[in-house]
Parts: structure tokens; C-alpha cells; sequence
């Protein structure tokens, strides 16, 4: 500091040759130095995420978020090397660090308009962000792959995942619901089709609580759609909700002979009914098959129709083939189905009891069937439904059929038949038909012709001699009652004459009970006669 | 050419405070007439101002580098820093208000701190080049520095204005607080420069 006066002043000088406001730039110093350790505290791992598309993405402004907080940000985005998707380069803040963990998840939020409704419609105005879900490996990793839609399950969501093996995958979809009791439990979160391309086995996730009604016995079946059968029973419509008939959808429940099990382990595989009705019969047990063979037409027995036993559902037909008999010249139908004697249950289960019989000894099946054919075992091909003609097969007890030999060797064991329900009905009634044609109508017409005759000459003869002597002798009644009539009529002579004679016959008989009075008094009067002073 | 005394050399001192010509004989500490201490010229006057100018240039950097507001309409959102918003205005067309924030933010203090420098720089080597040039940009940077403060005051106004919830806020951010710093460590840096310095520097030759 030059200063130049004459004369120095000794007031100016300072305590400190340093002057105390160099304490502000190094304040300012200070300042900026946090931040930038803050900032450099606060940098998260750098990660590169790899998409599909880099629709919806801009550097240095799509964020990435968790539940909606931001959780980072895209500072960059590039083509990938063999141009066949782009890189974005994320920076995470530093407290999202565990979403660099290997198992991390990360997709683009759009607008999507899916099975489960619309999603992502703030992207709408806000643009695009990516979303994130931690992992749980300990283990760091920088280069991810993009999902190309959301996963259904996020955050970590309690609960269990189960697989489901089903013949095809129907309607269903990723994020198609899965109902408990019409309650939504849980979603499908993929499916995959098996190594051998034979079946197809869905992923599930049931949400907790709701995951321990998933027991070891409980049976999955699909709720999509409408499920429209027509079969000997009817026609029968199933709908779960209208969601799942769009949507498509699944539902489980216990059966009721099984309600309680032990809660079902995680990724325990089930098997996936196609309709609520198959997924909830008993367990089918072992499989018995047997043929039958009917002389008729079966006209409306279709496969899959039911084998009833004393109208209890136990089976069904799994084939309907058409056979030709050199004896008699004639085409049977050949029907055969499978049976599962399990589902008699306590008459199955007694009877095995009773009979100290092994369901696996198939030559004591066919002697115990043997015995049933003897006792008037009959298969019967019955109309299940008039107004769709849908026939079903029903093992009944006909005592009173003839018997038949069973050939106890042949395999599947045949149960001998006896027509139908209608037919017979139009049995009896073409034997009705036939026992009328042979009547001798002809004769028979003319008999009764000539008797007609007859019995109009007769009625001829009545009206023409009987009739007229009828009205004479009517006529003449007639008179004589009119005759009567005069004779009693109150002026008549005969009257006056008839009312004289009743009232000399009343005096007469005054004058007797008189006499009767006093000879009552006097019965010496009869002998002595009257004395004279006595009245009369 | 006859100058007219100084007033060193006349032993007296102008109070800082009433203007009064004190007379310096017997060391007054103080004005005889409002009592403020007497300074022959502002103490540590080049050492204040150096240090203000630094924390000033120190505080500049973080206020354009973080970003001064924040801005979310439509559930967008996005913090933009001065040469951010600056850019994305002249991007957007509007050059002309692109200009004036550019000239606020940057212009000014970046004007600032190299006059005050040269200022400074010059006046310690008491150099008597373009003596009167100095003096003028001196002034010159007096004046023009509480225009910067325009940017604050922008941030200041849309902050209060643009509230509406869910359709669109903006949000001061930290940046604008230290570029806040700046301009008011720019402004103290200024006033703690002695202008008369200028001419100290240069005086001894003249009387030589």
C-alpha cells in the first residue's frame, strides 16, 4: 500500500499486517469447495442401459425414476455399435447406488394402452422417463438391458411365483389377472413355451396376503372370456368379469374335498384347467377303459361326451368308430371310453373294501365287471338333452335283460349294451305299427258295414211303426188325467157328495168314542143296557 | 501549469463521512464535526478490493454451473443454468431477450472484474498510463454495477409468479444465490476501491 504523506499516521496502523477481509474470498473458497465435494459425494455410479429404440429418450433430460422419485438422469445416448439399439448412459444419484446391482431392472415408461388398462399417461405431457427397480445381488454391474415393457412386478412386491403348465396359453397375456374367489390376487408375468414345444408354461406372481390361499391342492383354470358348452347337460355360460372376458384371465381355488393343504412353496408347478368345472372335479384316479357295442345308430354321441353310472359322471367317450359285423351283416358302433372308478368314490372305495380288491389287477377288474354283466350290467346310450339330441352313456342295472358272456380276456374289457331310451320307445311302437297293419281291416269294414245297414232298417222300422202308436197312447194319458182333474175339481158334484160322506163319517165316529167312553164307564151296560138316568 | 495544493500537502483530510476538510495537525483519529474516523484515503482499500473480487470470481463459478431455477410445467421438469437458459432463448428465437440476460449474466460482471483487475493491477505499480481513462472506468463500473442484479430479479418475479401447482412452478435454485454474491461482492469490491489511488500512483512525478 503506497500512501505518501508527509507526515505518517500512526492511528492506521493495524493490528495485523493481514487485513481481515481476505476472510471473505476464502469463505467464498470454502463455499464453492463444498459444493463441489458435495457434488462429487453426491455422484452416483454411471451406468449404460441398452433399449430397443430410443423413442422417448433425451439426453440431459429424461430422468429415471423409482415410485416416482428421481432417481438419475440420461446424460447421454448413442447407437450401439452394430446399430441395432441405442445406449443410454444413465448417472444415478448417489443414494440410488443398489440400483446397480446385477438383478436391476430398467424400462421405458410410455403411454400404453394393455390388458390391465392404461398406463403412463403423465408421459403423455412430461415425455418418457426410465424406470427402475433395485435388484438384490450384492453384485456391482454397469451395462443393462432395457425391458421393452414394464415388469409386472415392481418394488419388491411381496408374494409368491408359481408355474402353471397348460396345453396352450388361450387368451391370456402378460398382466392378465389372476382371481381368487373373483377377488384379483395376482397377475400372469410371463410364459414361455416348453423345450419341446408341446405345452406352455405360465408364470404367475399372487400378491401377499393372498398368496397363502394358494395351497398344495389348489386347481387353476382359466377365467377368459365367455365359455360358452353346449353337451348333454345344456348349454352352459361362464363368464368370470367383464375385464377378464376382455382381458383374459385366471382363477384357483381349493376344492372343497381338499380345502385345507399346506400353503403352496414358492415356484410350485400346477397344472392349468381349461374351465373351472374340470379343475374342481375329484381326482381322476386310475384310468379303466371298456368298449361298448351298439347295434343303432348313435346319431349325437359325440367324444367327450360322459359316462354316467347309476347317473353318477365317472368318465367319458374318447372315441366313436363305426364297425362292421360279417355274422350279421350289419354296422355296429363301436364306443370306447375311459372311466375313472375313483370318481364313485365311497362306493368305489367300499367296494374295493368289500371285495379285498387291488385297482391294479386289471384280470380281477374284468372278473368283478364280469360279475356286474351277470347281475344285468347294461350300457344304455341315453338322450341327455331332447333338444339337442346330445347323447351320454349310462351303466345301469337291467335285471331283467338276458344275459350275455362277458369274454373276460378281451382288452378294453366290453360291457354288452341295450338300446336306448328311445329307441325302444320307437321299437315298441313300429312293433305297435306292424301288429295294427296285419289286422283285417278289410273284412272287419265290411262287417260293420252291414251291420250298419242293419241297424238303419231297424231304426227305419222303429220310427215308422213304433213312433205313431207311442203318440196315441200319449194322447190318451192325457185325457185321463184331464178326466181326474175335472173329477177333483172343487164344484164337482162328486166333491160335495165326498165332503157329505166325510162329515157323517166324522159324526159316526164322534158318537163311537162317546159309546166307547161310556161303555168304559159302565161295561154293565152291555148287559143291563143303559140306565135311564144316565146321559146319553 | 499551476495545480492547484493537494490537500496532503495542505495537512488536511476529507471526513468521509460530512465532507469536512479536517485539519490533520495533532493527528485527529476523528472529525471534529460528525465524528467518523479520518482516512487520508480508504484503508486497505486495494487489499479489500482484491479480496472481494476474488471471492466474487470464486462465487461466479458455481453460480453458472448450478443451475439457477427450476422449472416443471406439464410434469416436465428441468433445472436450467444462466448460459442454459441463455442458449435455449436464443434457440428459441427470442435473441433479443437472449441478449439481455446474456449481457446481465455475463457481460456485466465479466466487464467487471476485468475493469476492477486492470484497475487494481495498475494502481499497485503506479503506473501513470491512460490516468484519466482509469478513472472513467472506474465510474463507468460503479454504475453499471447493480445491473446485474437483473438476473436475480428475473428469477426473483417468475419464481413469484409462475405458481400453478400441477400445470407449471418454477423454483429458485442455489445459483441464483451465489450469483446473487457475485454482483453484491462486485459492487463491495468496487466501493472499497479509492479512485484517488489512481492518481497517488501518479502523483509523485508530477510533483517530481
Amino acid at each position: 500500500m503506497q500512501e505518501t504523506p508527509p507526515q505518517p499516521a500512526p492511528i492506521k496502523t493495524r493490528r495485523w499486517n493481514v487485513s481481515l477481509v481476505w476472510i471473505v474470498p476464502i469463505v467464498a473458497l470454502l463455499v464453492g469447495a463444498s459444493l463441489v465435494v458435495r457434488n462429487w459425494m453426491q455422484e452416483g455410479p454411471t451406468l449404460t442401459i441398452t433399449f430397443r429404440t430410443g423413442e422417448g429418450l433425451v439426453a440431459n433430460k429424461t430422468e429415471v425414476r423409482y415410485r416416482n422419485l428421481v432417481i438419475g438422469q440420461v446424460t447421454s445416448i448413442k447407437l450401439a455399435e452394430d446399430k441395432k439399439s441405442v445406449k443410454a448412459t444413465v448417472r444415478l444419484s448417489k443414494e440410488a447406488e443398489s440400483f446397480a446391482s446385477e438383478d436391476s431392472q430398467f424400462w421405458v415408461v410410455r403411454p400404453r394402452i394393455g390388458a390391465g388398462g392404461v398406463t403412463g399417461l403423465d408421459t403423455l405431457l412430461s415425455g418418457s422417463f426410465i424406470g427402475a427397480d433395485a435388484g438384490q445381488s450384492a453384485r456391482r454391474a454397469e451395462h443393462f438391458t432395457g425391458l421393452e415393457s414394464p415388469p409386472p412386478i415392481t418394488y419388491g412386491e411381496e408374494g409368491k411365483r408359481f408355474l402353471l403348465s397348460a396345453p396352450d396359453l388361450g387368451s391370456l397375456d402378460i398382466g392378465s389377472p389372476i382371481y381368487y374367489r373373483r377377488i384379483p390376487v395376482g397377475q400372469v408375468i410371463s410364459y414361455a413355451l416348453d423345450a419341446d414345444g408341446g405345452s406352455v408354461t405360465i408364470e404367475i406372481f399372487i400378491r401377499a396376503p393372498h398368496d397363502a390361499y394358494v395351497t398344495q391342492n389348489s386347481r387353476f383354470w382359466n377365467a377368459s372370456g365367455i365359455d360358452v358348452t353346449l353337451d348333454a347337460k345344456g348349454i352352459r355360460v361362464d363368464t368370470a368379469s367383464l375385464a377378464a372376458m376382455l382381458a383374459g384371465g385366471l382363477a384357483f381355488r381349493s376344492p372343497e374335498y381338499a380345502a385345507d393343504g399346506p400353503p403352496a412353496a414358492q415356484g410350485q408347478r400346477f397344472e392349468l384347467f381349461a374351465d373351472e368345472q374340470s379343475a374342481l372335479a375329484p381326482p381322476t384316479g386310475q384310468a379303466k377303459f371298456i368298449r361298448l357295442r351298439f347295434d343303432q345308430a348313435l346319431r349325437g354321441l359325440a367324444v367327450d361326451a360322459p359316462v354316467e353310472f347309476m347317473g353318477v359322471e365317472f368318465g367319458k367317450v374318447v372315441a366313436v368308430k363305426l364297425d362292421f359285423d360279417e355274422q350279421k351283416q350289419s354296422f355296429p358302433v363301436m364306443v370306447d371310453a375311459v372311466v375313472y372308478p375313483d370318481r364313485l368314490g365311497p362306493a368305489h372305495a367300499k367296494m374295493l373294501k368289500a371285495l379285498k380288491h387291488s385297482p391294479d389287477d386289471e384280470m380281477a377288474t374284468a372278473r368283478l365287471i364280469g360279475n356286474f354283466v351277470e347281475h344285468g350290467l347294461r350300457a344304455q346310450a341315453r338322450s341327455g338333452n331332447l333338444l339337442t339330441g346330445q347323447l351320454y352313456i349310462s351303466l345301469d342295472f337291467y335285471p331283467d335283460e338276458p344275459a350275455v358272456a362277458v369274454d373276460l380276456s378281451e382288452r378294453p374289457i366290453r360291457i354288452p349294451t341295450v338300446p336306448g331310451d328311445l329307441e325302444r320307445v320307437q321299437e315298441r311302437f313300429q312293433r305297435l305299427v306292424d301288429k295294427l297293419s296285419q289286422l283285417p281291416l278289410e273284412s272287419i269294414v265290411t262287417n260293420l258295414d252291414g251291420n250298419l245297414n242293419e241297424l238303419r232298417q231297424g231304426l227305419r222300422f222303429f220310427n215308422r211303426q213304433t213312433l205313431p202308436g207311442l203318440q196315441t197312447t200319449l194322447e190318451e194319458l192325457q185325457q185321463t188325467l184331464e178326466s181326474a182333474n175335472r173329477t177333483l175339481a172343487d164344484d164337482s158334484p162328486q166333491r160335495q157328495q165326498l165332503n157329505q160322506a166325510i162329515t157323517e163319517l166324522r159324526r159316526m165316529s164322534r158318537s163311537l168314542r162317546e159309546l166307547t167312553d161310556y161303555l168304559g164307564r159302565h161295561p154293565e151296560s152291555l148287559i143291563r143296557g143303559r140306565p135311564k138316568s144316565s146321559e146319553p | 501549469m499551476n495545480e492547484p495544493p493537494l490537500a496532503i500537502t495542505l495537512n488536511l483530510c476529507l471526513c468521509h463521512g460530512c465532507g469536512l476538510a479536517c485539519d490533520m495537525q495533532g493527528n485527529p483519529q476523528r472529525c471534529v464535526r460528525c465524528g467518523a474516523p479520518l482516512h487520508w484515503r480508504k484503508s486497505d482499500a486495494i487489499a479489500r478490493s482484491w479480496a472481494y473480487l476474488l471471492a466474487a470470481l470464486v462465487l461466479y463459478i458455481p453460480a453458472n454451473v448450478v443451475p439457477v431455477m427450476h422449472t416443471s410445467m406439464f410434469g416436465s421438469s428441468g433445472g436450467s443454468t444462466i448460459i442454459g437458459g441463455v442458449v435455449e432463448f436464443w434457440k428459441g428465437g427470442a435473441w433479443d431477450i437472449a441478449l439481455i440476460i446474456f449481457i446481465a449474466s455475463v457481460g456485466v460482471p465479466c466487464i467487471k472484474f476485468l475493469g476492477l483487475s486492470l484497475l487494481l493491477i495498475t494502481t499497485q505499480r503506479h503506473t501513470d498510463w491512460a490516468l484519466r481513462q482509469r478513472a472513467q472506468l472506474y465510474r463507468f463500473i460503479e454504475v453499471i454495477g447493480y445491473w446485474s442484479m437483473l438476473d436475480v430479479l428475473v428469477v426473483a418475479l417468475v419464481a413469484a409468479l409462475v405458481q400453478m401447482q400441477e400445470l407449471g412452478t418454477i423454483e429458485p435454485r442455489p445459483g441464483i444465490l451465489f450469483f446473487g454474491l457475485v454482483v453484491v461482492f462486485t459492487m463491495l469490491s468496487a466501493m472499497s476501491f479509492d479512485p484517488r489511488l489512481i492518481w497517488d500512483g501518479a502523483t509523485p512525478r508530477r510533483d517530481g
